[in-house]
């Protein structure tokens, strides 16, 4: 039986709010994505300048060299707002769950080689800092990015990179306790395999143009990183040495990977197709960057893989360079 | 079988500890002070953040899977409010009025905390801030949208919502809360962890979310109501956050105490002198009373408030300086305020109106020593006059305070019949006050304050009216003008809730629902 609930149907007066009105030309019912995301940070009449940065306005397109004529164009294809962001990855967490018990009560961890297992723990450890830096980086485009599309996107990424470093954190304490934890942090600081991603990853941190900031972050570094060491040596290789057990461990970041860089590569794409400047702008950062991300990974994945790791990094740069061409970019 | 070898269990603490500030480190390739270059310049000293102690430990997991939960419960209610059309529901259409106001008031301010706690974690260099203030700019985000989407549906049934991203940058009783939050994200990291973490937070959130949220209670707005109480549950841990800045700084150095002072006293009073909207909407706007303005100053200020100080004094903390003006004061905020709003009803983008009798006894009780005496007498005026013809509408633009920004429409302390007004001098300028609170704090930083985008002072240099208008052609009508550029329709957005479109809509809508017309 259907009851209606509706008792009175009344002719609203409008669909929608008038500053989403004058950006879609029409008022119109808008989804709650565009609803909750067009047009949300100010643009102007800033009462104060920012004491910590005076010659900048709170918000101000000066802190980037992209030009714009429209910020809000850098849409999010995932339409992710805040519900459809956290119900999204609240079902990518019940899964991540349900694997880490599978692991754990099967005994798998137990069942790994002995030389999985520690390939794994040294390969995978010191990227849980490496994530926290990720971290650290989207919270800096999330506050400095000129509109509130680019920024909000950021802070989901901000917050996805931290329980990445925490679902790392979790995998090093299952396939090697507390030990394997402050192992994994020194040779993050220490051993010289990992200096030059970690060097990558403070330089990183005094970009101050939010957009170079998700290049070098977003696009050029994991757009290496998660190919090669999630898809390709953890699901391809760990798993064709018995270590499939790691690849339930670390799906949430396979996952994560391929549905983020779709925001990734569409934000860049609006940029590189607005004009030939920011084309040339974005390309520099990626020259300036890309050889650096590539010769600071190889000593890394060659931790897991040694001497197959030049061409496994030469496999996933072709790809990376068909992602790039699709953006508008070259590798 | 069980090869299992027996791992060390970490205690909660222990285990957070690790999913968090252990992923920090302390880089080499780059120098501190290029990575963190703001947690210096405001002189606060900070020794150790390993002495940060978490005021939660939620890691990331768990925050996803509780605040789905959350939102899936929400938007279910959301969505069966807009379908039942729950706003026929509220006890009186002036009832939404408040809702308005809190969409151009409040919701833009959740926004611009998203950015602002967004900074300031990126800007501390202990991990253990950081992590808690990057959730609250993720939460905040949640705040703006739940409410933006909660009350999209009445903007399609009322006026007074529908541009109200715009009117928050332009209309000028909005440029209360606009600088309000101007001021706290263009300060320092610390200032704006005590602004907003502390001082609005902590100590003031009760009197402005509980008497909004209670208010949809009491007059039937389940929408507004969900949204809040949704919300709540965040405001706990953003509540926590506050006091565990507060006490982190105060135990890292004394030299930090006369800093943390002075913001605490600055912060109490702007974001009080906000709150005056609140309380002109528990006493004025609410159909249905929750309870007035000046016993929830009473409860969640002087008595919660008080001891919460009393808490602090161990830290050398003492009562904010402004809280005896402010004792003063809550005879007569509410009634000052909702004055000035009737009298300039034609410049706002919500309706006004005359209390009616019963209100005006309500008001009586609860205001026994000001409300006969002073504002009663002005009412019965002003509604003689309107029934005569002659409602009552000031035409002539207000000075305005240059800190706060709200009109002069204060009295002297102990003296409810004269106008406050302080002034002081600036490189040859002179600038006026509300309040010596006001004036102390601009003298403190007259560089800052001397950038407000005041909106009087706009509309007198000419820069409030649409592009192409002449101010010099024969019969120009500014009030139009400026309507124009606000985007606030004369005669549906402003004016008298009486004669509203609001009103009528309402009660035809009403009786189809519940008469058989």
């Amino acid at each position: 039986m259907q009851i209606d609930l509706r008792t009175v149907t009344i002719k609203p007066l409008r669909q929608t709010f008038d500053h989403i009105a004058r950006y879609l030309g029409a008022d119109k019912p808008v989804s709650r994505y565009l609803e909750g995301s067009i047009g949300i940070q100010p643009k102007d009449i800033f009462h104060y300048r920012p004491t910590w940065e005076p010659e900048r306005e709170i918000f101000d397109e000066g802190r980037t060299k992209i030009r714009m004529k429209d910020w809000d164009a850098l849409k999010d294809p995932r339409q992710f707002y805040y519900g459809a962001y956290t119900s999204a990855r609240a079902r990518q967490q019940d899964t991540a769950e349900a694997n880490f018990d599978f692991v754990e009560s099967r005994g798998l961890v137990e069942a790994l080689p002995d030389e999985v297992r520690q390939a794994a723990v040294a390969l995978l450890v010191p990227l849980r800092h490496l994530a926290w830096g990720a971290n650290m980086n989207n919270a800096a485009v999330c506050a400095y990015a000129y509109g509130g599309m680019a920024a909000q996107a950021a802070i989901y990424q901000s917050m996805d990179q931290l329980g990445i470093a925490q679902y790392l954190t979790r995998i090093g304490l299952l396939l090697g306790d507390v030990e394997a934890l402050s192992a994994g942090k020194q040779a993050w600081m220490n051993d010289p395999v990992w200096q030059p991603l970690r060097r990558y990853v403070e330089d990183s941190f005094v970009v101050k143009d939010p957009f170079e900031l998700h290049t070098v972050q977003n696009l050029v570094l994991d757009g290496l990183l998660y190919p090669l060491v999630y898809d390709t040596i953890v699901d391809q290789i760990f798993a064709a040495r018995g270590g499939a057990a790691i690849a339930m461990l670390t799906q949430f970041m396979t996952q994560w990977s391929a549905e983020t860089r779709k925001w990734v590569d569409a934000t860049l794409k609006a940029i590189v197709t607005e004009s030939a400047e920011n084309r040339g702008i974005v390309q520099a950062w990626v020259d300036a960057w890309l050889p650096r991300a590539k010769e600071a990974l190889l000593p890394v994945a060659a931790i897991a893989v040694s001497e197959q790791a030049p061409a496994l990094l030469d496999e996933v740069m072709e790809g990376f360079a068909q992602r790039l061409a699709k953006i508008g970019l070259s590798a | 079988m069980d090869m299992q070898v027996a791992k060390k269990k970490l205690g909660l603490k222990e285990k957070y500890q690790v999913m968090t500030r252990d992923l920090n480190w302390t880089p080499t390739y780059q120098k501190m002070e290029d990575i963190y270059p703001y947690v210096h310049y405001e002189g606060i000293k900070i020794h150790d953040w390993d002495r940060w102690e978490d005021p939660f430990r939620l890691t990331m997991d768990a925050y996803w899977k509780y605040q789905a939960e959350k939102e899936k419960k929400l938007y279910a209610i959301i969505d069966a409010y807009a379908q039942n059309n729950g706003h026929l529901n509220v006890t009186d259409a002036r009832y939404i009025n408040t809702v308005k106001l809190f969409l151009t008031g409040v919701s833009p301010l959740e926004y611009m905390a998203h950015r602002g706690f967004a900074h300031v974690g990126r800007a501390f260099p202990g991990p253990g801030p950081r992590v808690a203030c990057l959730m609250q700019s993720l939460d905040e985000m949640r705040h703006f949208q739940t409410q933006v989407h909660a009350i999209s549906n009445y903007n399609k049934y009322y006026n007074g919502f529908h541009d109200f991203r715009q009117w928050h940058d332009r209309v000028w009783y909005l440029s209360v809360p606009k600088s309000f939050f101007d001021d706290a994200i263009t300060a320092g990291p610390f200032e704006f962890m005590v602004a907003i973490g502390f001082s609005f937070e902590y100590v003031l959130t009760n009197l402005l979310f509980v008497p909004f949220v209670s208010g949809a209670a009491y007059n039937g707005d389940m929408g507004t109501m969900a949204y809040g109480f949704s919300a709540q549950s965040d405001e706990a841990r953003h509540m926590t956050l506050g006091l565990e800045v507060i006490k982190f700084i105060l135990e890292q150095d004394p030299d930090n105490l006369p800093i943390v002072q002075r913001w605490i006293d600055k912060w109490t009073w702007r974001g009080y002198r906000v709150l005056t909207l609140v309380a002109m909407m528990m006493d004025y706007m609410l159909p249905k009373r929750t309870m007035s303005w000046k016993e929830a100053w009473e409860i969640y200020f002087e008595e919660n408030g008080g001891a919460l100080f009393r808490d602090l004094s161990r830290y050398g903390i003492r009562m904010p300086k402004c809280a005896e003006t402010i004792r003063f004061e809550k005879d007569h905020l509410s009634h000052q305020a909702w004055c000035t709003f009737y009298n300039y009803t034609a410049a706002t983008a919500f309706h006004t109106w005359i209390p009616t009798e019963d209100e005006m006894q309500w008001l009586s009780a609860k205001y026994p020593d000001s409300f006969d005496k002073y504002y009663r007498p002005r009412w019965e005026f002003w509604r003689e006059q309107a029934a005569k013809g002659n409602r009552f509408y000031n035409t002539t633009l207000p000075m305005l305070c240059q800190t706060c920004q709200i009109p002069m429409l204060f009295t002297e302390p102990g003296d409810p019949t004269k106008i406050c007004y302080r002034e002081t001098d600036y490189k040859g300028m002179k600038y006026h006050f509300c309040s010596d609170h006001c004036k102390e704090i601009f003298e403190h930083e007259p560089e800052k304050y001397v950038q407000a985008w005041l909106p009087v002072h706009q509309i007198y240099q000419g820069n409030c009216f649409p592009e192409g208008t002449d101010p010099s052609a024969e019969g120009f009508d500014p009030l139009k003008a400026v309507l124009q550029w606000y985007n606030v329709v004369h005669g549906r957005d402003n004016l008298d809730f009486d004669g509203s479109e609001d009103q009528r809509n309402f009660a035809a809508w009403r009786a189809q629902a519940t008469r058989n017309v």
